[in-house]
């Protein structure tokens, strides 16, 4: 069995500087896989590598066994590749139920002009219900009529995750879902994943600061260290590791 | 080859303007985050005030030069600071665009209520006996006045790049750019570098304005802002951020408009077309071919996320009661209008009804595009106008039936504004509004002229349709009917398309194109099925217009000009929403019909004994109405929607007292004020203090 997610010695360069320097990864149907790593040590690069936003100088991003090479972002979107943002991403002026809603008619892909133009665009009644089972789902139903300016940075980041869910995915990525909230909303955070990801069976890539959540929510691991996976494996043992343990974790575990 | 050495001196003297310019193009971005379409403008402040001086009434060179280059020039700048870009700091990229179009509207109108209309002919240089020239290498001939202007241009940019390079001010100037509240942070006064740099920024256009003067046979302001889109392909080259880069295009760009002007074949008609229009092919082409724009981001501010976030549309906030009181209300109003027109007016009021009512449909394409989208298009005169002139052509040339010619007409208007959008989509922001200026001065300048598009010199005629007994050559009024199915049809199609799945993926594309693009939206289809509907609307539009004037009429209908007009007013009055449209519409002409022709001489003539004011000049209708663009920056959801959310607000806070008073609570009550207590506060834009 092929693994979800590929990738195959992904090198990038910015003016010289080698920012990831053949890393290779892979991400199993719905398995939940860590990456953790310093500031600046190319976490972000390969997320933008894996959606497509950078070219790869080498190597490859299979999904489902697909070569994605020249295949663009929003593609990729419509392939089974959902995302969340470090700093939040919503659409200002909408409410989480639009957001979902959005999502919901992207997925079903449905964007001719000309229907909308015979009065046909507007929400259809399975799409809205849809948005709010996952408003119940999030527990986001109480706020899910309130423009997301006004919501706090945790329940922003809850309304991003169900955008994501609502495309259906197979493969989620989440780029540091903590960053910003406080203990106790990232227990939170990651007692909704586990649920979430029972309920939809969906593979996620974490990228991720928090240790604790890391260690809470991941079975596998990989570390990456200025550019270059420094280690990989199961993630009691990698926490285990000397050189993880000098490179990211200091002495503080 | 001689000639050639004195086309390029020709050339260099061209082009140090044109650099001057483009170098303070590129200043003004860097230092406020204004792309300043004004500057042209601001140029012919300088340029007619030096003439006015020095021909009219023959005041020496230096004296002339004192005031309008020295006194002048940074004056304009400073009241341009202080009273108005000062508080746009942290807005918008479209805001700040749309005052810099209101301006670019509004001076030139009002400097020629005292300069007179016309362009005054016969200019002067800066030096005396500027036509003299000079032959240092053989048959090379170069001019006293190009010999100046190469001079003083190469002095202010070396005196400019020491400025930014070497000094604590120019360090400090660039740091405002990157974020005026940061920098503010660290203890500089970001209001005095920001008020230095535009009084530093209009010298540099008040002189290039008056070294301009000697290179055209007249002062007009139509020849600056021609000459300045020049200048905005050399900013563009330099990808508003160079100013060295910026320098070299301006002086490049002058040198390859010269060549090209004397080795073009001057036979076809093609090409004495395109001579007058290479500016504007230059600024496209740059504009789409230029590898340094690709994907640019607009200046963004770190600290942007401290913003309050922009208040709901009233729409969305108010009770459904209110709602529909509000609608029965606009029904009345506008079954009051009607009759009154349709029975009790006269033939000028009718004419006004008919007029507005095909504005209104031109309008609701800027409607789509901005309110939508968005985007600022400055063509969609543009698109009206070739739905006008294909309406036209079809019936007459090829015998259709001209209702039908109109809708084809549409059609392609629709295809040309998919074109358009296609190359224009990776640009962002600003850089898609000046590709659509282009596009419209190249339109207006090189394909109208043909025979086959505006008719030539007799425009092309489109007669008025008859349907069954209904003779709309006869009846005005009938015309007016058809008039208004024809908005309500339109009003009710982008109603649906707002509320469809397209008007939702723009939403979430404004909102936030990553996110959206990640979710799977295809950000380039949904742009560019906008651009081709908003064109296909304006084509209708211009198509009616042609129809109900019986000829195409390009040239005062269709320019440029305005196009710009249109703009700044639907987005100042509302751009968000249909009614907004229509309003904006309707006010263009009331308020000319009656504050301009009526209220203004009655309060003149009433006040005070000693002037008698006749028939009041129409510029002032324009002038006054884009400098009602400023309130943009203040409520960009439009003023007209801003008096709406907060008279209704009232009239909600009235109701719901009333009903608590009554025992009355209902729980709809707290979601309505939700969003209201986050959007209350946000009336933003004051200066950072």
């Amino acid at each position: 069995m092929t693994a979800l997610l590929s990738a195959q010695g992904v090198t990038k360069m910015f003016a010289g500087i080698t920012a990831l320097d053949d890393v290779s990864l892979e991400v199993g149907d719905r398995e939940i896989v860590g990456l953790i790593g310093p500031n600046g040590a190319g976490k972000t690069t390969f997320f933008n590598c894996l959606l497509g936003l950078l070219k790869l100088d080498a190597g490859s991003v299979r999904f489902e066994g697909r070569d994605l090479a020249g295949v663009p972002t929003h593609r990729r979107a419509r392939l089974g590749i959902a995302r969340t943002f470090q700093r939040i991403e919503l659409f200002t002026g909408m409410t989480p139920r639009e957001h979902f809603l959005v999502a919901e008619r992207v997925r079903n892909g449905r964007g001719a002009l000309w229907k909308d133009l015979l009065f046909l665009g507007r929400p259809t009644s399975a799409e809205k219900e849809h948005a709010q089972k996952m408003l119940d789902l999030l527990g986001l139903a109480p706020v899910g009529d309130r423009s997301v300016e006004s919501l706090s940075l945790g329940l922003g980041r809850l309304v991003e995750i169900g955008r994501a869910l609502m495309t259906q995915p197979k493969l989620v990525l989440l780029d540091e879902p903590s960053s910003g909230l406080d203990r106790h909303e990232t227990e939170e955070l990651a007692e909704t994943l586990r649920g979430v990801q029972r309920e939809q069976g969906v593979a996620i890539l974490l990228v991720e600061h928090d240790v604790d959540l890391v260690r809470n929510l991941v079975e596998r691991v990989y570390v990456l260290d200025f550019g270059t996976l420094i280690a990989s494996g199961p993630t009691s043992s990698v926490f285990a590791d000397s050189a993880v343990r000098r490179a990211y974790l200091g002495d503080l575990v | 080859m001689e000639e050639l050495i004195s086309r390029i001196f020709v050339g260099m003297s061209y082009g140090s303007v044109y650099a001057l310019l483009a170098v303070g193009l590129v200043l003004t971005y860097k230092t406020s985050g204004v792309f300043n379409l004004a500057y042209g403008a601001q140029a012919f402040v300088s340029g007619a005030i030096y003439y006015d001086l020095r021909v009219r009434h023959e005041w020496p060179i230096p004296a002339a030069l004192l005031i309008a280059v020295f006194i002048v020039a940074p004056l304009l700048g400073l009241v341009l600071d202080r009273g108005l870009f000062r508080y746009l700091r942290n807005a918008t990229a479209i805001a700040k665009l749309v005052t810099a179009l209101a301006l670019l509207v509004a001076i030139p109108q009002i400097l020629k209520l005292w300069f007179g209309q016309n362009p005054a002919a016969g200019t002067q240089g800066i030096v005396p006996k500027g036509d003299v020239s000079y032959n240092p290498f053989g048959d090379v001939f170069v001019s006293r006045n190009d010999l100046a202007t190469i001079l003083v241009t190469l002095a202010a940019v070396i005196g400019l790049t020491l400025l930014f390079r070497y000094t604590a001010f120019g360090l400090q100037m660039r740091a405002v750019v990157e974020s005026a509240r940061l920098t503010e942070l660290a203890g500089i006064n970001a209001d005095r570098v920001s008020t230095a740099s535009w009084v530093l920024c209009s010298f540099l256009a008040g002189l290039a304005g008056v070294l301009l003067a000697p290179l055209f046979s007249a002062v007009s302001d139509l020849n600056y802002t021609t000459l300045v889109v020049v200048a905005i392909s050399a900013a563009a080259v330099a990808s508003l951020s160079s100013i060295p880069i910026a320098f070299a295009g301006g002086l490049g760009l002058g040198i390859l408009q010269q060549i090209l002007d004397r080795y073009l074949p001057t036979g076809s008609v093609l090409a004495s077309n395109i001579r007058p229009a290479l500016p504007f092919i230059a600024l496209f082409l740059v504009l789409i071919f230029s590898p340094a724009l690709r994907g640019r981001r607009e200046l963004a501010d770190p600290l942007a996320g401290v913003d309050p976030p922009p208040p709901a549309v009233a729409a969305t906030v108010r009770s459904p009661v209110l709602t529909n009181a509000t609608r029965i209300f606009g029904v009345v109003v506008g079954l009051g209008a009607a009759y009154y027109v349709f029975f009790h007016a006269s033939g000028q009021w009718l004419d006004i009804a008919i007029r507005a009512t095909i504005l209104a449909v031109i309008f609701l394409s800027i409607t789509v595009i901005t309110g939508m989208a968005g985007q600022i298009s400055l063509c969609q005169a543009t698109f009206a106008g070739i739905g006008a002139c294909a309406t036209a052509q079809l019936a007459t040339r090829f015998g259709m039936s001209v209702l039908v010619a109109m809708v084809i007409a549409a059609a392609l208007s629709a295809l040309i504004g998919a074109l358009l959008a296609i190359p224009a989509l990776r640009l962002g922001g600003i850089f898609l509004s000046l590709a659509t200026f282009a596009f419209a001065l190249f339109f207006d300048n090189v394909m109208a002229r043909f025979d086959w598009v505006g008719g030539g010199v007799v425009p092309e005629e489109a007669p008025r349709p008859t349907i069954g007994f209904i003779n709309f050559d006869q009846s005005d009024k009938a015309f007016l009917v058809l008039c208004l199915l024809i908005l309500l049809v339109i009003s009710v199609l982008v109603l649906a398309v707002r509320s469809g799945t397209t008007g939702r993926y723009l939403d979430a594309l404004r909102g936030s194109e990553t996110a959206a693009v990640s979710i799977g939206i295809n950000a380039a289809r949904a742009r560019i099925t906008t651009f081709a509907l908003a064109a296909a609307i304006a084509g209708v539009g211009g198509g009616l217009l042609a129809i109900y004037e019986r000829a195409t009429n390009y040239d005062p209908n269709f320019v440029y000009f305005q196009g710009l007009i249109w703009v700044v007013l639907v987005v100042s009055l509302g751009s968000r929403s249909v009614e907004g449209a229509i309003q904006a519409a309707a006010g263009f002409f009331v308020f000319q019909a009656v504050i301009i022709n009526q209220v203004v001489p009655w309060l003149a003539n009433n006040l005070q004994p000693w002037y008698h004011m006749g028939q009041p000049p129409q510029t002032l209708a324009i002038i006054l109405l884009s400098l009602g663009a400023f309130t943009y920056a203040k409520h960009p959801e439009g003023i007209l929607e801003f008096n709406k959310r907060k008279s209704l607000e009232a009239i909600q806070r009235l109701i719901d007292r009333r009903s608590s008073k009554g025992g009355f609570t209902s729980a709809e009550g707290d979601v309505v004020d939700g969003p209201d207590a986050v959007g209350l506060p946000a009336a933003a834009g004051g200066p950072a203090s």
